[in-house]
């Protein structure tokens, strides 16, 4: 699995015109990978600036499920009914206008008021998800996700290794270190170098991450590691 | 009083405003009707098919301002066809055609055209204001029409108003002569808007006192138009996105400081929360906060915010608040008397009754409610009932159709029983949960004063209707889906519906036979089967039941503009 996960990895870092494969990404890979990668985010995402994933998981505790019939895990999917919930058309639409434009994703049809983004780093054998609104600022972003990655741009996985870089385990000094560039697809579907526009605009725009290896993103990488290099 | 001149009684009833008086007045003598409806200027028309606009006019010469109600409330959750009615342009065609000068025009659930908007435009010099709440049928450029002819014009408010074509020009044809404007409200235009000549407008209005902008004007503009207008009192807040190091973050808190008149602020469209830091300052003094269109303000950013807000009054917002959030507001907002929590669509995010029990332990002034939740339980709404006696609206709704106590499994009977028990005020009430009859037993001898009530998915014989059309006095509009309610409960006192305005029951039990039998017995009112999907094709059979049923009464008849697929029995 994870030398599969490793070819997709490589293929991914292939730099091409318009929209980077990630069709292929959803269908196979994505869905098989997601349920992990869920949990383990249910784990990091916590951070201590919002307790309110922590009140809604407890929420969710506290008030178990009426029917004995329903599997515990989901809500019961009832079916669709027209006219239910009794919410006036043009709220639903104008909120669901606003979500979308706050990033993502059809498992989260319902309409959410996070801004949940995909992260993917060339090498990882799997994806992260982050909700852009936990973070204030770019250096709040570069903090998470260098937590994240940096298990993974150790060559090995010997576990002193590890905690090593959880030590300095900023996205920065990842980037110091090696060659690895952030770089996020837009609305339009462009890939933009992270942190050019002010963090609003970019929590907006930002559809998806990705942290690319300098040496394969060909056309971005001068700009960008002159870029990466003069911020810190 | 008869020993009075005209004109003396005529002063008199200058100081009875409110409709409901008026029509009373009316019906004390022949002289007192014809001084009242000769100085009448304000007319409400609750159904725009129960009355004619000739027969309107023909009472109320003097009429100044009128408002219109169309389609009935469930059109409002698509139970609808588009096409079912509500059209505004005959009334505005007749009104034109008479020597009325007609100066307000308020309209709600109609549909209003491009040439009907042109028409009004050009009809009344004297034309002052227009307000829309959840129409349909123009487009921005009727807008134009409004904009460039009505030299008086002060207020044009749109409210929850779904309009396609969206081209940002009208806005310039506001002619430089026009200063009036005191209202405008415009943020429920999805497209661009002329920045530009927007400036130029708000900086001609001298009295302008409230602004809701559309998602299209960027933070920038707001500041200049705040620095043009401080003397807002409601403000409807755009687009709220940049980054806070900004100048312009820094310019723009500094102008909002200057606002000190701002009472009401909504909005919000788009927005980073790290930058609300800059409203803080004006929720001091707010009385009206509507964040319902803001998912984007939550958690720890909303609940900063709403510490601030000590004097509101008005709070509509979405469930992502959390039961946490509402326990801010309890404690934060004494002087809350209406609160609304719409679903934002996140199951996770939702409120339970946790939050309404805080609330209601929290505000003592709360009288108008609409809640949304994820479940609900009878302790609780008893509770709720105890700690304020004040509701004149309670509209509950709990997600999950028909859902029970999640503690008891019990229906919410006894909860809603006791709601009903204590506010003897209650005037509107909407259920949801698992009901039996019993629910409407308590509602029938209880609600006393109840003037609307709309029912789902509830009840499990035609008792429950009985109870409630035998025991509500003051029913006006009672709204029905999904309920086991059949012919016997429909046609046991026909006479009922006639003290009613209107009666909406849809995939419920009445078979075309009871609705006939109905229509037969009462030809003063208009009993409408809508038909969808050729499911009746007018078939004769009577034991057929119907889809929808909507009736109401009139003066005039079946209408002229009915549809096909509408058959007036």
């Amino acid at each position: 699995m994870e030398a599969l996960g490793l070819n997709m990895g490589f293929e991914e870092t292939e730099l091409r015109l318009g929209l980077p494969g990630n069709r292929v990404r959803s269908e196979g890979e994505g869905s098989r990978k997601r349920g992990f990668s869920e949990t383990v985010d249910l784990k990091l995402n916590l951070s201590s600036k919002d307790t309110s994933e922590k009140v809604k998981s407890f929420q969710k505790e506290k008030h178990p499920l009426p029917r004995a019939t329903d599997p515990p895990a989901k809500p019961p999917a009832k079916t669709q009914v027209v006219g239910w919930p009794p919410v006036r058309s043009f709220r639903k639409n104008m909120l669901g206008v606003v979500q979308k434009s706050s990033g993502e994703e059809s498992d989260m049809a319902g309409g959410n008021n996070a801004a949940f983004v995909k992260v993917s780093m060339d090498g990882a054998p799997y994806l992260r998800k982050v909700d852009l609104r936990m973070y204030n600022t770019y250096k709040d972003l570069y903090d998470a996700l260098g937590k994240m990655f940096s298990s993974f741009t150790i060559g090995n996985c010997g576990s002193q290794g590890m905690k090593d870089f959880m030590n300095e385990s900023k996205l920065m000094d990842l980037l110091n270190g090696s060659d690895y560039v952030p770089t996020y697809e837009d609305k339009d579907g462009d890939w933009m170098l992270v942190g050019d526009v002010p963090w609003g605009m970019f929590v907006e725009s930002c559809k998806r991450l990705r942290i690319v290896k300098g040496t394969e993103a060909i056309g971005l990488a001068p700009r960008a590691m002159e870029k990466c290099k003069n911020r810190r | 009083m008869n020993y009075f001149p005209d004109e003396v009684i005529e002063h008199v009833f200058d100081f009875v405003t409110s409709q409901k008086d008026r029509n009373a007045v009316s019906l004390v003598c022949k002289s007192w009707y014809k001084i009242e409806r000769l100085s009448r200027q304000s007319v409400f028309i609750g159904n725009c098919y129960a009355i004619s606009p000739e027969r309107v006019i023909g009472r109320f010469p003097g009429l100044k301002s009128l408002t219109l109600k169309g389609k009935p409330h469930f059109a409002d959750f698509n139970l609808l066809p588009y096409d079912w009615g509500g059209w505004v342009y005959p009334w505005v065609e007749a009104l034109a055609k008479s020597r009325v000068g007609l100066e307000e025009l308020r309209l709600k659930r109609m549909v209003v055209s491009d040439d009907c908007l042109e028409l009004l435009s050009r009809s009344f010099v004297n034309f002052k204001s227009l307000v829309l709440v959840s129409c349909e049928g123009f487009t921005t450029d009727g807008l134009a029409a409004i904009a460039a002819n009505c030299r008086y014009l002060r207020e044009l408010d749109l409210q929850e108003i779904e309009v396609d074509d969206n081209r940002g020009q009208w806005i310039s044809c506001f002619p430089d002569s026009c200063t009036s404007l005191v209202s405008l409200n415009f943020s429920c235009l999805k497209g661009e808007i002329n920045l530009t000549a927007l400036e130029r407008l708000v900086a001609r209005s001298p009295n302008l006192k409230s602004l809701r902008l559309n998602r299209a004007v960027p933070l920038d503009t707001l500041q200049k138009l705040l620095m043009r207008a401080p003397q807002l009192v409601d403000l409807g807040i755009g687009s709220f996105v940049y980054d806070p190091s900004s100048e312009a973050y820094i310019k723009l808190k500094a102008t909002l400081v200057k606002c000190k008149s701002i009472r009401s602020l909504s909005g919000f469209l788009e927005v980073v929360p790290c930058c609300l830091s800059a409203i803080h300052p004006v929720c001091q003094n707010l009385t009206s906060l509507n964040l319902s269109y803001a998912p984007g303000i939550h958690g720890n950013e909303l609940i900063k915010l709403i510490r601030f807000c000590r004097k509101l009054e008005r709070l509509w917002i979405l469930d992502s608040i959390g039961d946490r959030g509402l326990g801010v507001v309890a404690f934060t907002c004494k002087e809350l008397q209406e609160l609304r929590v719409f679903p934002s669509g996140v199951d996770n995010a939702a409120v339970t009754e946790e939050g309404l029990v805080a609330i209601s332990a929290g505000c003592p002034k709360l009288h108008s409610l609409l809640y949304f939740c994820q479940q609900m339980t009878n302790a609780a709404l008893i509770t709720v009932a105890k700690n304020n006696s004040n509701f004149t609206r309670f509209r509950l709704c709990i997600l999950d159709r028909e859902k029970p106590d999640p503690v008891t499994m019990q229906p919410l009977d006894e909860g809603f029983g006791a709601i009903v028990q204590s506010c003897k005020r209650l005037r509107r009430l909407s259920l949801s949960g698992l009901l039996t009859d019993q629910v409407f037993l308590y509602i029938g001898m209880y609600a006393e004063q109840l003037e609307m009530l709309s029912i789902a998915f509830a009840g499990n014989s035609d008792k429950g209707m009985l109870y409630v059309l035998n025991g509500c006095k003051k029913l006006r509009k009672l709204e029905i889906r999904d309920s086991p309610f059949g012919n016997t409960a429909l046609l046991t006192d026909v006479g009922k519906y006639e003290t009613m305005r209107s009666l909406w029951m849809s995939s419920c039990e009445v078979t075309l036979g009871g609705c006939q039998t109905l229509a037969k017995k009462m030809p003063r009112l208009n009993v409408e089967i809508i038909n969808e999907d050729d499911q009746m094709e007018f078939s004769l059979d009577d034991r057929q039941k119907v889809g929808k049923m909507y009736l109401y009464r009139t003066l005039v008849g079946p209408r002229k503009d009915a549809p096909d697929f509408v058959w007036t029995l």
